[in-house]
């Protein structure tokens, strides 16, 4: 591993712990999209600014793009609220708007500057290490490493701070209210932390793969853990993960780095999806049968039941025939054999001490 | 710029590009009527980001820059990615916005891997691939447009057939389902006619920003009618005009793109209808002024009149700052006094003493119960 590749990886590290922090509310909040809308707009804020200022990394152009993302998220919800636009249309009409504008100031008036078109959607962390910060004649790391930890440093603070607001006005917004939290308040504060990190991950992964790094690894966690501390760790744990690899396999086959972290999000967010313990779809899968089987098997004892009662099932004389195959039948029959729940003799069925038991439990409810 | 535009417009070239600019348009329009009114507008973004790597992919696999499998291939990976939407959606407690953005960052992310790949490939074939990233109109050759123009045919029968179901769909969906309609048949051919109007503009817009070019023109009409065949029929026209006007822009001046063109023309447009449409946000906060302005005059006349009643004279004057007293409710009673007198319902007596004339009078009677309790 060269020096090279070390800082790429360690400027993708931070940048993803660093969308992953806030990603989590926005999951939570259902405001995923509103990160599509953050993204596109802040590019007319880092353009307007580099046009103040003239470099890219000054910390003013960071907070003026970051204003940008907030002030689009004012203005959607201000169309939002005309009534005359419904939510999902206001968002779509108004980050179009502005990303296009900066799109043609971009190819209009900064055609030899380092951010072109490509970069706004590619990224360009391969070039992250080339510019270093250097303090009298130390070399100490690449600048991005810089601004981008600080970034993390910012958003680490601001969930630490307000962390239990965040909490109480993210599940339960009238209830936040009522206590005196100001919902909106941190509403506007958690979208300007988002749009600064959005400015900052700009360099890195561009306008629209920030998306992928600030909404898939919360919702892998979400679909892992219920506590949010949790979620948040985790989130943090699988973002990393993801631009660590993510890296490793753009090396591999010479690709985009960031199209390449978005994918492996996707990558895991499927694996989670799939495997993982009780909400992966397998596991829901498995939870199904299992309940469809007890289900059967409960249903096949108490059947049994009401016959040694004397209420007898008319239908069913041998209770088996309650099921939708003989297949099925039989495998319910072999479970409770297994369990010691009933006993086959002669070819009827007999309930056992404890299948009488279960039986009995299952009808009177205790 | 006069001369410029006779010229785009006497030109074969440039006539076959507004053709297929202005169809587009029409296309969108109508289309994107559906993905507004049934709340579906970020659909259309994910599925038009989700485009890219089934554009990319149908080029690896036929190896030329051919139309038509682009087209398939945007298609089908536009629509494995509302698939994809659904299961994860149906299948596990992650909402539809996280569903969305996901689709939308992964299937995106993995069409940039794919075209960075290509990109590496020795022969110059795909040179002009990216320029579905943000769209090219001058590229548009007569074929394109009979392509533009068939599946835009495809998609508007489509919508012709099925008017009454569709519409049906976007309001009252349960009440659909209770008369026999499959409303999952329904939906699904509401999302083809959208991911077809999506892959025709793919070249034109974009993928980055077609989703646009569905939103924008219907709410712009929405803002205009309530009526759903009026709001297609404008939406079709300002998606149209906006698509000429801005891939005219883009071939007049240097170095603008034509998806940001359009999308611009198409946005400015919108904003302007929900700012000055009848019931507009300006309009609206007009009227507003105008009746505000209406009962304080009402206001003022009749306490002009209550406190001259007291006198037992009518037209007995009062100074403004008397009246102003009496107003709870602190705005300025002199432009109300002012207002009345260009009426003809008060005059003014010497210092800054205020009397109703006999039409004043008569106005005050002539005011409703109600406005009199006001």
């Amino acid at each position: 591993m060269s020096p090279h590749q070390l800082d790429i990886q360690l400027v993708a590290v931070i940048v993803a712990a660093s969308c992953s922090i806030p990603g989590a509310f926005l999951v939570l909040r259902r405001m995923s999209m509103m990160t599509d809308a953050i993204s596109h707009s802040i590019l007319l804020g880092i353009i307007l600014a580099f046009f103040l200022v003239g470099d890219l990394s000054s910390p003013f152009l960071i907070i003026g793009a970051a204003a940008s993302g907030v002030l689009a998220i004012s203005l959607i919800e201000a169309v939002n609220r005309s009534r005359l636009v419904k939510k999902d249309a206001s968002i779509g009409i108004v980050f179009p708007f502005l990303f296009s504008v900066a799109v043609i100031l971009l190819s209009k008036y900064a055609r030899n500057v380092h951010i072109d078109t490509h970069s706004v959607l590619l990224g360009e962390i391969a070039f992250a290490p080339f510019n270093r910060l250097i303090v009298s004649g130390m070399d100490l790391g690449p600048v991005s490493a810089y601004v981008m930890g600080s970034i993390l440093l910012l958003n680490l603070l601001f969930i630490s701070f307000f962390y239990k607001e965040l909490k109480v006005s993210t599940f339960d917004e009238s209830f936040a209210s009522s206590i005196g939290f100001r919902p909106r308040l941190i509403h506007y504060l958690l979208m300007a932390v988002v749009s600064l990190t959005c400015v900052g991950a700009f360099d890195a992964v561009g306008s629209i793969l920030v998306i992928a790094l600030i909404v898939i690894p919360p919702c892998c966690a979400y679909l892992l853990t219920d506590s949010l501390f949790r979620m948040i760790s985790l989130s943090v744990l699988f973002g990393i993960s993801a631009a660590i690899s993510g890296f490793w396999a753009a090396n591999w086959l010479d690709v985009n780095i960031a199209g390449s972290m978005a994918f492996v999000c996707g990558v895991f967010f499927l694996v989670v999806f799939l495997f993982a313990p009780q909400r992966g779809l397998f596991g829901i899968m498995r939870e199904k049968r299992r309940q469809r089987m007890d289900f059967a098997e409960a249903s096949l004892l108490v059947s049994l039941y009401n016959q040694e009662k004397g209420e007898a099932v008319k239908n069913h004389p041998d209770s088996r025939g309650m099921f939708r195959s003989a297949d099925f039948a039989s495998k319910v029959v072999g479970f409770l054999k297994q369990k010691g729940e009933i006993a086959v003799t002669g070819g009827g069925l007999f309930l056992t001490e404890r299948g009488r038991e279960r039986a009995r439990m299952t009808v009177e409810g205790r | 710029m006069l001369e410029f535009a006779v010229e785009l417009f006497s030109d074969y070239t440039a006539r076959t590009i507004l053709l297929g600019a202005a169809s587009l348009g029409v296309v969108s329009g109508v289309v994107g009527s559906y993905a507004v009114l049934r709340k579906q507008s970020l659909v259309g973004d994910v599925m038009s980001h989700a485009a890219l790597p089934g554009i990319v992919l149908a080029f690896m696999i036929v190896g030329v820059k051919e139309q038509l499998p682009i087209f398939i291939g945007a298609a089908l990976s536009a629509v494995l990615a509302v698939f994809v939407i659904n299961l994860v959606t149906e299948n596990s407690r992650i909402k539809t916005d996280s569903a969305m953005g996901m689709a939308l960052s992964v299937f995106f992310g993995l069409g940039l891997v794919l075209l960075t790949y290509v990109q590496r490939m020795p022969d110059a074939n795909q040179a002009g691939l990216d320029k579905f990233l943000f769209g090219q109109a001058e590229a548009l050759v007569e074929k394109d447009v009979l392509i533009i123009g068939l599946t835009g045919f495809f998609a508007l029968s489509v919508v012709g057939l099925f008017w009454k179901e569709f519409k049906l769909l976007c309001f009252d969906p349960d009440f659909g389902g209770t008369m026999g309609f499959s409303i999952k048949a329904l939906d699904m051919l509401v999302t083809a006619v959208i991911v077809s109007a999506i892959v025709i503009g793919l070249q034109t817009v974009g993928v980055v920003l077609m989703s646009s070019m569905l939103i924008a023109p219907a709410v712009a009409a929405r803002q205009w009618t309530g009526n759903m065949g009026s709001m297609v029929i404008l939406a079709a026209l300002v998606a149209a005009v906006s698509g000429v006007t801005g891939v005219a822009l883009s071939a007049g001046f240097e170095n603008i793109p034509t998806g940001p063109a359009v999308i611009v023309c198409v946005s400015v447009i919108a904003f302007f209808s929900i700012l000055f449409s009848p019931n507009g946000f300006f309009t609206l906060k007009f009227k507003d002024a105008q009746s505000r302005r209406e009962i304080r005059k009402d206001y003022v006349l009749k306490a002009l009149h209550d406190l001259a009643l007291e006198h037992d004279d009518p037209g007995y004057a009062h100074s403004e700052r008397l009246l102003a007293l009496g107003s709870e409710r602190g705005f300025n009673v002199r432009k109300s006094l002012f207002a009345l007198q260009a009426a003809g319902y008060v005059e003014s007596v010497g210092e800054d003493n205020w009397r109703l004339t006999q039409s004043g009078i008569r106005e005050v009677k002539g005011l409703s119960p109600l406005e009199k309790n006001r």
